[in-house]
């Protein structure tokens, strides 16, 4: 493919917000414990499609976003992204390779490790931990990664 | 087939610095916003503009539901308009008549007590906000309302629907201002219960919609159906507004406290608006109701009571002549121990959001 493509940052744009629109929407609590990481999927997609436009500093500025909408202390969701966003630019050549199975495999990984991150800073801030079922979301995340991969893909590689 | 479209020749480090370095400046970055923020709210200007920036994607958030709601009131018969406005009427006529009652009661309260201070404190102005977004999960329970600094509300404001207390605001932006209720595991309310005086807090409980009293011994004077009031410690919420009404209680003979749990009695997953108010403090900086030399013996009750409940008030309520014998003798302690701190200091305030 031409090298010289214009990434595509219109499109990273629309899907990031779009995610974040979905992780903040109001919906029932019996969904809400299940409820994937839109956003940490999204943005993870972009760093390893085009890791050149979508990584870092798009991990770092949604997680800011996030911790905005959720009211959480500023900079628990950007640390959290930032840390996967980095692994997932790292490492993106050899995940992209791998059949979708293993990509969500990958991606249950990093999402537990954001979780991780997250419920660390939850744990040193004081906040309230209790419930196992936060971890649910890093199953139906993964889950939901070939489907968010492919509908992702559609939207900016048309074939 | 591989997920992904694009081929992977490109390289990563094409402009810009390496990821590892800007991992380290975002992390570093992350961590310094973190304590700034966590550390006595240096950040607050920041998070001010932030939150006004966030506010238009926040309405776009909650449009689904209020355009369901819109849809909802506008396809309302006129049969059930007229019905409700019915009954709002005759409910208007019932709390009017209540308030009358209330007012002679809180008079007379006053007389009893022979202090001023006694009197429960007014909502000096009321605020109706509108429901922008609700976040009702087991770790956090907050609503955002539609009104911000631009009308004057301010950080740990009470926040009330006509049936009890809600919640208090946390962080508020120019338009906007996110609510912590009293259900949230984070959030805590010192709160009395009104049958027997009995102070304790009443702690959120999460997902359930329901506050603990987690402080309790279990051999507590509590009984199901006991309804919590504020207790007007801490200095957020004024005492005396009804809070929840106790539900369960299990009493183990191993634990040392009783678990208990209240049911808040504001409607907190039916409410569309919500009450924003501030209250007329009258105890600040009011010489009235600073310690008073002891009367003297010989002076009449009678003189005593109106000059500290004030002439027009005794003079109105008819329950005045029957209360002032009984007054005379409670004017005299000059430090009630049954009152709260006068102007709770801003440290105060903080405690009840832990």
């Amino acid at each position: 493919m031409n090298a010289r493509m214009r990434e595509p940052y219109g499109r990273i744009f629309f899907t990031v917000l779009l995610a974040l629109f979905l992780s903040v929407v109001p919906v029932p609590s019996w969904f809400d414990a299940a409820r994937p990481a839109f956003l940490v999927l999204t943005v993870l997609y972009w760093s390893i499609a085009v890791p050149r436009a979508g990584g870092l500093t798009l991990g770092w500025i949604a997680g800011l976003a996030l911790d905005i909408f959720q009211g959480s202390v500023l900079g628990q969701h950007a640390l959290a992204l930032t840390l996967v966003t980095y692994i997932a630019v790292r490492e993106h050549q050899k995940i992209r390779s791998k059949p979708v199975f293993q990509q969500s495999l990958i991606v249950m990984g990093l999402l537990f490790i954001y979780e991780f991150v997250v419920f660390a800073i939850d744990g040193w801030t004081g906040h309230v931990l209790y419930g196992p079922l936060r971890w649910l979301q890093i199953l139906t995340g993964a889950i939901l990664w070939p489907l968010a991969a492919a509908l992702l893909g559609r939207s900016h590689a048309p074939r | 087939m591989a997920a992904f479209g694009v081929g992977g020749n490109r390289r990563l480090t094409g402009h810009g610095s390496p990821p590892g370095f800007r991992f380290t400046l975002y992390a570093l970055l992350s961590i310094v916003v973190m304590v700034l923020d966590q550390r006595g709210g240096w950040l607050n200007q920041a998070r001010f503009l932030l939150q006004a920036a966030a506010y238009p994607l926040q309405l776009a958030v909650s449009s689904p539901s209020a355009a369901w709601a819109w849809m909802e009131q506008s396809m309302q018969t006129r049969e059930v308009l007229r019905e409700e406005n019915a009954r709002l009427r005759t409910r208007e006529s019932e709390l009017a008549l209540r308030a009358l009652n209330y007012e002679g009661l809180a008079r007379e309260n006053a007389q009893l007590r022979g202090l001023k201070e006694a009197l429960p404190p007014i909502a000096d102005r009321w605020l109706v906000a509108e429901i922008v977004n609700v976040e009702l999960t087991t770790l956090r329970q907050r609503l955002l309302i539609n009104r911000g600094t631009t009308n004057g509300v301010f950080a740990s404001q009470a926040v009330l629907d006509d049936a009890g207390l809600l919640g208090q605001t946390m962080h508020i932006g120019p338009w906007s201002a996110e609510v912590i209720l009293i259900t949230d595991p984070e959030h805590a309310v010192p709160v009395q219960i009104e049958r027997t005086g009995l102070r304790t807090i009443a702690v959120g409980a999460g997902n359930e919609g329901t506050l603990a009293l987690p402080y309790l011994p279990a051999n507590a004077d509590v009984k199901p159906g006991d309804l919590l009031v504020t207790s007007g410690l801490g200095g957020v919420f004024p005492p005396g507004y009804p809070v929840a009404r106790v539900t369960e209680i299990h009493r183990d003979a191993v634990q040392p406290s009783a678990q208990i749990r209240a049911v808040p009695l504001a409607r907190i997953d039916h409410d569309r608006e919500v009450a924003l108010v501030w209250f007329k403090d009258a105890r600040v900086n009011n010489p009235e109701i600073q310690p008073q030399p002891v009367p003297h013996k010989s002076a009449p009750a009678a003189a005593v009571v109106p000059a500290l409940v004030g002439a027009p008030a005794a003079a109105l309520t008819p329950a005045a002549p029957k209360a002032a014998p009984k007054a005379a003798p409670a004017a005299t302690p000059a430090h009630p121990p049954d009152v709260t701190p006068k102007s709770a200091p801003p440290e105060e305030a903080e405690d009840a959001v832990k």
